[in-house]
């Protein structure tokens, strides 16, 4: 239990610290990847062939690639393309910041599984919601934001609540590109303390305890959503 | 107020033309980058090509999709063998069963596989002893072995809730009809649910292989020389992108033509369910 003491003879702060920054990059990418995904699966369900398939492209890959590869791709691939503009911009080497990549990357993924959600949540939606709209003289932008969003954020909830919940747990996957996420920290404490076994069970309750955390806000979430269903 | 002219009653309707939209000229735009995108990986690609690189790290690659084929395949296989019990488990009405087989699902699906992998490789050291008097540490010692044996615990818990699932998606009524004929409850099983509860489960099976293959990529972490673990092999060798390019392309083309496949199967499969 010492081990797990704050200050200098235990790893308690930087565990918690390392919490805090997966925490918070699961955050950031949230809504980066909401906005992506919603705008995909807008395109996904366009009338329009050409916009359609543009986005199937986007799905394909993002969600054919394993998250690793597209992190490695985003990191290292941003790094030498930007470098090489800095060097021709600037004259000197540019450093990519590891939680930028690891958010874009994250994002990326999450995006390509969300838009699959909001594309059947968008087809769980009648044609008369939208023809009732137009024919109160709604514009189809606020159609969409007044009529069709608040619909579709109940529908597509419960699929959102499990990318979220994979989101925290590929979270996990940047600290191989040196982010001092929750699972770095455990690496370092168990490359000074050797007590390998105990440190990962530590940080497997902790990814454990936020994901339960997580599952008692998305209820309270959906009870939102909910709220205009009645009880059944 | 906007003044419309009453529309003509001589000439016909002018055929509907495709116009200029917005989305059209969005999605043209769009294709156009991702062709670009696509030129230009090509173009990467044969400029890039260097014939020793190829000969020296192109069986090291070949060797890593074989690793990483077999690492998926016997991984879902033994999830799968792992995943009856557990399934039966979260069936049960039991609640210290229903208990135990909630909670080992919902450890190894609420935290990273990347965690667990470190539980079980790095974990082990910690128990070097015990584990060489087993006689289990040549198995411990492997990063092989280790992540066969941590992807299988996973996918099983995965794989435990799509079977348990899918039959409980079955009708009582089902049940009820094979009870009434007299057949006994493994009979019923095996010969009346199971039958259906797989047709339910084929195509979250397919997402699990299709999950698998991707997370498979995560044994390089601990050493295992897959397909990306050769792969970051011959990167940190030549620090050139291109190998992760080809990476890509092959983990690309692999889930795409294994979906494909499944989706052919399940049409097949389900050919007497559609109306």
């Amino acid at each position: 239990m010492e081990l797990l003491s704050f200050g200098d003879s235990g790893w308690g702060d930087e565990l918690a610290r390392g919490v805090l920054v997966t925490v918070t990059l699961a955050l950031a990418t949230l809504p980066l990847g909401l906005l992506i995904g919603f705008l995909i699966a807008v395109a996904k369900n366009s009338t329009e062939p050409l916009l359609r398939n543009a986005a199937h492209v986007y799905t394909t890959i993002f969600r054919g690639l394993p998250e690793l590869l597209t992190l490695f791709l985003i990191y290292y691939g941003g790094q030498m393309a930007l470098s090489a503009l800095w060097r021709l911009l600037f004259g000197y080497a540019f450093e990519v910041n590891s939680y930028l990549a690891g958010m874009i990357a994250l994002a990326l993924v999450f995006s390509s599984y969300a838009s699959e959600v909001f594309l059947s949540a968008f087809r769980g939606i009648t044609p008369g919601q939208y023809e009732g709209a137009y024919a109160l003289g709604l514009s189809r932008s606020r159609t969409m934001l007044l009529v069709i969003l608040p619909q579709l954020i109940r529908l597509a909830l419960p699929g959102l609540s499990n990318l979220w919940l994979n989101l925290l747990k590929d979270t996990s996957l940047v600290s191989v590109i040196g982010l001092t996420d929750l699972l770095r920290n455990t690496n370092i404490a168990v490359g000074v303390t050797k007590q390998a076994f105990f440190f990962f069970f530590v940080a497997c309750s902790l990814y454990l305890v936020m994901s339960i955390i997580s599952s008692f806000g998305l209820r309270r979430v959906s009870a939102w959503a909910e709220r205009g269903q009645g009880s059944r | 107020m906007t003044y419309v002219d009453a529309p003509s009653t001589e000439r016909p309707p002018a055929a509907a033309r495709r116009r200029w939209t917005g989305a059209r000229i969005a999605g043209l735009i769009l294709l156009a980058l991702w062709a670009l995108l696509g030129l230009s990986i090509v173009y990467m690609l044969v400029v890039g090509y260097d014939p020793e690189k190829i000969a020296k790290y192109g069986p090291r690659i070949l060797n890593g999709i074989w690793v990483t084929l077999h690492l998926v395949v016997l991984s879902i296989l033994l999830g799968a063998l792992i995943s009856i019990p557990v399934a039966i488990g979260r069936l049960s009405h039991n609640p210290i069963i229903g208990g135990i087989a909630f909670g080992y699902s919902y450890f190894f699906r609420g935290t990273p596989l990347l965690a667990q992998t470190f539980l079980v490789y790095y974990g082990a050291g910690q128990f070097t002893d015990v584990l060489k008097a087993a006689g289990l540490w040549m198995f411990f010692r492997d990063a092989y072995f280790c992540a066969v044996l941590t992807f299988s615990l996973n996918t099983a818990a995965y794989q435990a809730e799509i079977l348990a699932g899918a039959i409980r998606s079955v009708p009582s009524g089902q049940w009820q009809a094979a009870d009434s004929l007299g057949l006994r409850p493994f009979i019923t099983m095996r010969k009346i649910i199971l039958p259906q509860a797989l047709i339910t489960a084929l195509r979250p099976y397919g997402n699990e292989v299709i999950l698998m293959i991707k997370a498979s990529a995560i044994a390089s972490i601990i050493t295992v020389l897959d397909l990306m673990g050769q792969t970051r092999y011959a990167f940190s060798k030549t620090y050139d992108l291109q190998i992760y390019i080809w990476a890509a392309v092959i983990y690309l083309v692999t889930v795409e033509v294994l979906r494909r496949l499944w989706e052919m199967m399940e049409r097949r499969l389900t050919r007497h369910l559609r109306r």
